[in-house]
């Protein structure tokens, strides 16, 4: 009887202590009291700025499931896919479709965004298993996603004819597809309809923080330890009786499917998507926001996602037509002065700052 | 004593290079076994053949009982053997104490997963250096690691690739103290080793390999007498 009742108490209790870890930075009250009052910001931030402003703040949190789940395939396991994109518009692609024949009522749109996810993550599982199965190593993997991603774009990109309908849905070729249900969620006497708005940003906020705390948790888990050991020396990983192949390719599955998470609720935010979301463009952005900001580390890969994201736009609105460029010279500063990430490295010279503190 | 490995006919050619060439080599359990012989005699590709990392053309390996010929190189780990390669193949970026950890997860949880990380701390005396990065350790201490990672879950054979390559005598001596104390508890020994000295002081069987084929075998005594392996060594023999 006693035992029933500590067994799940002391499962809880350790996958709580892998919150911290090895193969996270930031440990001890003073980092989880900074992490509290930045989300309590966060969460206050509606508060003080207008419905627009706070849509806006919502895209860029759309984009950071993408960049986390490229931290955890590229960062930790040590592969570098240049192709997230595929995933990401699979499954903006499979919301819209889907939202457009079930419609919005009883929370269909929920049941949409999951089912985008699963298909983005499903999609992910059959390219890592051909790569990884197929023996596919280090710049290769690159090429082959590109390939992958830029294929999606073209193909999505010559449905304009009436003949491209899945049910009720026009897939509109080049234009792309628009007119899909934003999220809703069932509520009694009426559905509340996320807008991007406050009620949105709140939702993804929640959302940001379930999955960062659970990364935390998987990449300081038993399955972690083996991906950054893989990244490290994989014919070792192999010698010590894991069947690398499995992990590589279960970890590009879950990077997969996080690049899926933000394509559905990209496309539900916008209610739009289009095949060039799968493009050229759109599939170097996340590398650079993920190298920019450390992507060894998914904190730092958060951080300078966020970061990176805000400047781009402010680059964009107040008229400057070379937002693309100054991301490209950020990457190559970034790549000569700081490879391991500017978040990185400014989170290793706060930590020697307080040593006592983080220690 | 039972058989704890058998290898029948092996044979494996690159183009026409043949580097095993109908091997048959047998191991009992509890051995103690070295491979020796000149550069190019096919030592590593027979360690790679064992290993899985090359498909033979022909002939068998037996471990433990059950045919290992067409399994993977995890799942022939994952029966029991272990390897220790010539170049110390650790995480460097990775503290001792994570090395640790990736080696011996997947058997070992908890508790005794704890237990047996700091038995193997004490084995190899980096208990002062549990959380230092692997690839900051002296290259004895890396090789010590390795040996560690190899050993921790008790595997039934442990392969080594020139286990002391580049270790001071110092060092190489208390490896040799190692691999008796493993032995000692069961475990079954296979290693290629150029070092005579060494080959001495850990063996009780030696195996000659030359071009692939078993030249000789027996008590290094026995091995040293063969008329014929000195000249192999000097490059005279006609064989």
């Amino acid at each position: 009887m006693i035992s029933s009742e500590t067994a799940p108490r002391s499962r809880t209790r350790s996958l709580l202590a892998r919150l911290e870890g090895p193969q996270t930075m930031g440990r001890g009250p003073a980092f989880w009291v900074a992490a509290t009052v930045a989300v309590a910001a966060a969460a206050a931030y509606p508060l003080m700025a207008d419905a627009w402003t706070v849509g806006n703040a919502a895209y860029f949190l759309i984009w950071t499931f993408m960049a986390m789940g490229l931290g955890v395939v590229w960062g930790y396991a040590g592969a570098l896919s240049f192709g997230q994109t595929a995933f990401f518009g699979l499954a903006g692609y499979a919301y819209g479709v889907i939202t457009l024949n079930l419609g919005a009522a009883y929370g269909l749109t929920l049941l949409a965004l999951v089912l985008a996810v699963a298909i983005g993550g499903l999609f992910a599982l059959v390219i890592g298993y051909f790569m990884f199965y197929g023996r596919i190593q280090g710049v290769f993997i690159g090429i082959v996603t590109l390939s992958v991603t830029l294929v999606l774009e073209t193909f999505m990109a010559q449905t304009a004819g009436p003949q491209w309908r899945i049910g009720e849905a026009r897939l509109n070729g080049f234009n792309g597809m628009s007119g899909m249900p934003p999220l809703t969620l069932p509520w009694f006497g009426g559905d509340i309809v996320l807008y991007p708005g406050p009620s949105l940003y709140y939702l993804l906020l929640g959302l940001v923080v379930i999955c960062y705390l659970g990364l935390r948790i998987m990449l300081n888990s038993p399955f972690g330890n083996v991906l950054v050991a893989i990244r490290e020396n994989p014919h070792r990983v192999g010698m010590l009786g894991y069947d690398v192949r499995l992990y590589q390719m279960l970890a590009f599955g879950i990077g997969g499917a996080f690049a899926a998470l933000s394509g559905a609720l990209y496309t539900a935010w916008g209610q739009y998507i289009t095949p060039s979301s799968m493009g050229l463009t759109s599939a170097a952005l996340p590398i650079v926001w993920v190298a920019v900001g450390g992507r060894r580390d998914i904190t730092a890969t958060l951080i300078g996602t966020l970061i990176v994201l805000a400047g781009f736009q402010t680059l964009t609105i107040y008229g400057s037509q070379y937002a693309l460029v100054v991301m490209g010279a950020l990457l190559l500063v970034t790549v000569l002065a700081a490879p391991e990430g500017l978040i990185v490295a400014a989170m290793t010279l706060m930590g020697r700052v307080f040593r006592g503190s983080k220690r | 004593m039972t058989e704890i490995l058998r290898v029948q006919g092996l044979r494996k050619a690159f183009g026409g290079v043949v580097v095993a060439n109908g091997i048959d080599f047998s191991l009992s359990a509890g051995a103690m076994h070295c491979l020796i012989g000149p550069n190019g005699a096919g030592k590593s590709s027979f360690f790679r053949l064992l290993l899985g990392e090359h498909a033979p053309d022909a002939g068998t390996i037996t471990f433990d009982g059950s045919d290992i010929t067409a399994l993977r190189s995890f799942q022939r780990i994952r029966r029991g053997i272990s390897v220790k390669f010539q170049v110390p193949g650790i995480f460097k970026a990775l503290s001792v104490r994570q090395n640790l950890e990736v080696a011996f997860q997947d058997h070992l949880h908890g508790q005794s997963l704890g237990a047996t990380i700091r038995e193997m701390l004490d084995f190899t005396d980096l208990q002062s250096e549990e959380m230092t990065p692997a690839g900051i350790l002296s290259h004895g201490q890396q090789q010590w690691l390795e040996i560690a990672m190899a050993v921790g879950v008790e595997p039934k054979l442990l392969l080594l690739d020139e286990p002391t390559a580049g270790m001071s005598p110092d060092e190489t001596r208390k490896t040799g103290e190692m691999l008796h104390d493993l032995n000692g508890r069961g475990i079954t020994i296979l290693a290629v080793e150029h070092d005579m000295a060494f080959v001495e002081q850990i063996a009780r069987r030696v195996t000659v390999l030359h071009f692939g084929s078993i030249f000789a075998e027996g008590t290094i005594a026995e091995v040293i007498d063969h008329p014929g392996v000195q000249e192999i060594y000097l490059g005279t023999a006609d064989v």
